[in-house]
């Protein structure tokens, strides 16, 4: 049910950037979500659904990047992945990690917004006005 | 690369923190906290993990001996527990989420406000009966106080790490019902040790007493150190 709540947010945010922009039609929303961050990620696309009916997040689709959990290991002096979150002892050697360096984040990473319409001015002038690296 | 065919989507780099605003908002309110100087625990369990009976038990104590405390009660519906935690005799105030699983900063200050808290000494937020949704909402408490009661079973941390993670404190609670239960207690603290290493867990019966006093001096020693 929290999930409404970060839906919520995540549109209030998203809507007042894309408004700075100077609008546009929304295709898409980039979350990060950490797996330690205790949201169900079928939850928020629901509540996500429901959050942009009547706001200029209608019809975009929510992408919900899962973050895993990475600690610093100091038996290992060095950063190890976890699979899972039941447990913070390090992959490699066993050592309990309380050193968490991913995976608790909760962050709206990007927002993707329609190209400018390209079949009223020139092809070759057109093009992204800003690019993310993939 | 852009063909002129299909075009890239123009891209906003946003990288913002989803609940900025709570995050705000609390820590606004811990500012304010601290230069009272007063301490405050948020309190979060399962429903009817005893989060209700513990503070009744540490409430009444600390009023007996004379320590200025106040408390703010969360709950779905219902004032059964600001009811229960007056009788004490300290200052309580209910929150009705009306079906919100969690607290948030905001509703905390709303309900805090008008109400002059310098010269308290603690100040206890039952949360929300929740282990899951309560993990991401700062309230501005100096202490994140976790319970597990006996009756749960000991994997609770492991099935609710994100919370339990979250803690600054466990209290292990009904232990007066261990046996009954066959309670692992080093089962239930090994547990915790993975997915909180160091945490510091009381083991406490809102019945019998046991361990309150304990978490009285716990609470005392936060406060000499100023969190
Ligand atoms: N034996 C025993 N029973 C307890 C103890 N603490 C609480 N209980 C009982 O457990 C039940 C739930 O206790 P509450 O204090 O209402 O629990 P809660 O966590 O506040 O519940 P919610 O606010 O609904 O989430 C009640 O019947 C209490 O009497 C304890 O230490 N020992
Ligand atoms: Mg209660
Ligand atoms: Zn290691």
């Amino acid at each position: 049910m929290h999930e409404l709540s970060i839906a919520t947010s995540i549109v209030e945010i998203a809507a007042g950037h894309v408004l700075e922009a100077g609008g546009g039609r929304v295709l898409a929303v980039i979350v990060r979500v950490g797996r330690l961050a205790s949201v169900h990620e079928g939850a928020l696309r629901s509540a996500f659904d429901v959050a942009i009916a009547d706001t200029p997040l209608a019809g975009s689709e929510l992408r919900v990047v899962a973050v895993p959990v990475r600690i610093f290991c100091r038996s290992c002096a060095g950063e190890r992945e976890l699979a899972g979150i039941g447990s913070l002892a390090c992959p490699t050697c066993g050592t309990v990690s309380g050193d968490i360096r991913a995976g608790t984040e909760l962050e709206l990473e990007s927002i993707e917004l329609e190209p400018p319409d390209t079949s009223t001015i020139g092809a070759a002038t057109t093009g992204p006005v800003e690019i993310a690296t993939p | 690369m852009s063909d002129a065919a299909s075009p890239l989507p123009r891209i906003l780099e946003v990288r913002t923190k989803i609940l900025k605003k709570n995050d705000e908002i609390a820590r606004a309110m811990r500012g304010r906290f601290e230069a009272q100087g007063v301490v405050v625990v948020n309190i979060v369990s399962s429903p009817g993990t005893g989060k209700t009976a513990f503070l009744e038990e540490t409430l009444a104590r600390l009023h007996a001996r004379g320590i200025p405390v106040a408390a703010v009660v969360g709950d779905l519906e219902t004032d059964n527990d600001a009811r229960r935690l007056a009788r004490s005799g300290v200052p309580v105030r209910q929150i009705m989420t009306h079906g919100l699983c969690h607290l948030e900063a905001e509703m905390v200050q709303a309900h805090l406000d008008g109400w002059d808290l310098s010269g308290l000494h603690y100040l206890f937020i039952e949360n929300v009966g929740n282990l899951v949704c309560p993990t991401s909402w700062d309230l501005g408490e100096s202490v994140r106080l976790a319970m597990l009661s006996v009756t749960e079973g000991e994997d609770k941390p492991l099935k609710y790490p994100g919370l339990f993670n979250t803690a600054d404190l466990v209290a292990i609670t009904k232990i007066d019902l261990a046996s009954a239960c066959e309670f692992d207690r080093d089962l239930a603290v090994a547990n915790l040790e993975v997915v909180r290493p160091g945490i510091r867990v009381l083991e406490t019966s809102a019945k019998t007493g046991q361990g309150i006093d304990e978490w009285l001096m716990e609470l005392d020693g936060r406060r000499l150190r100023g969190r």
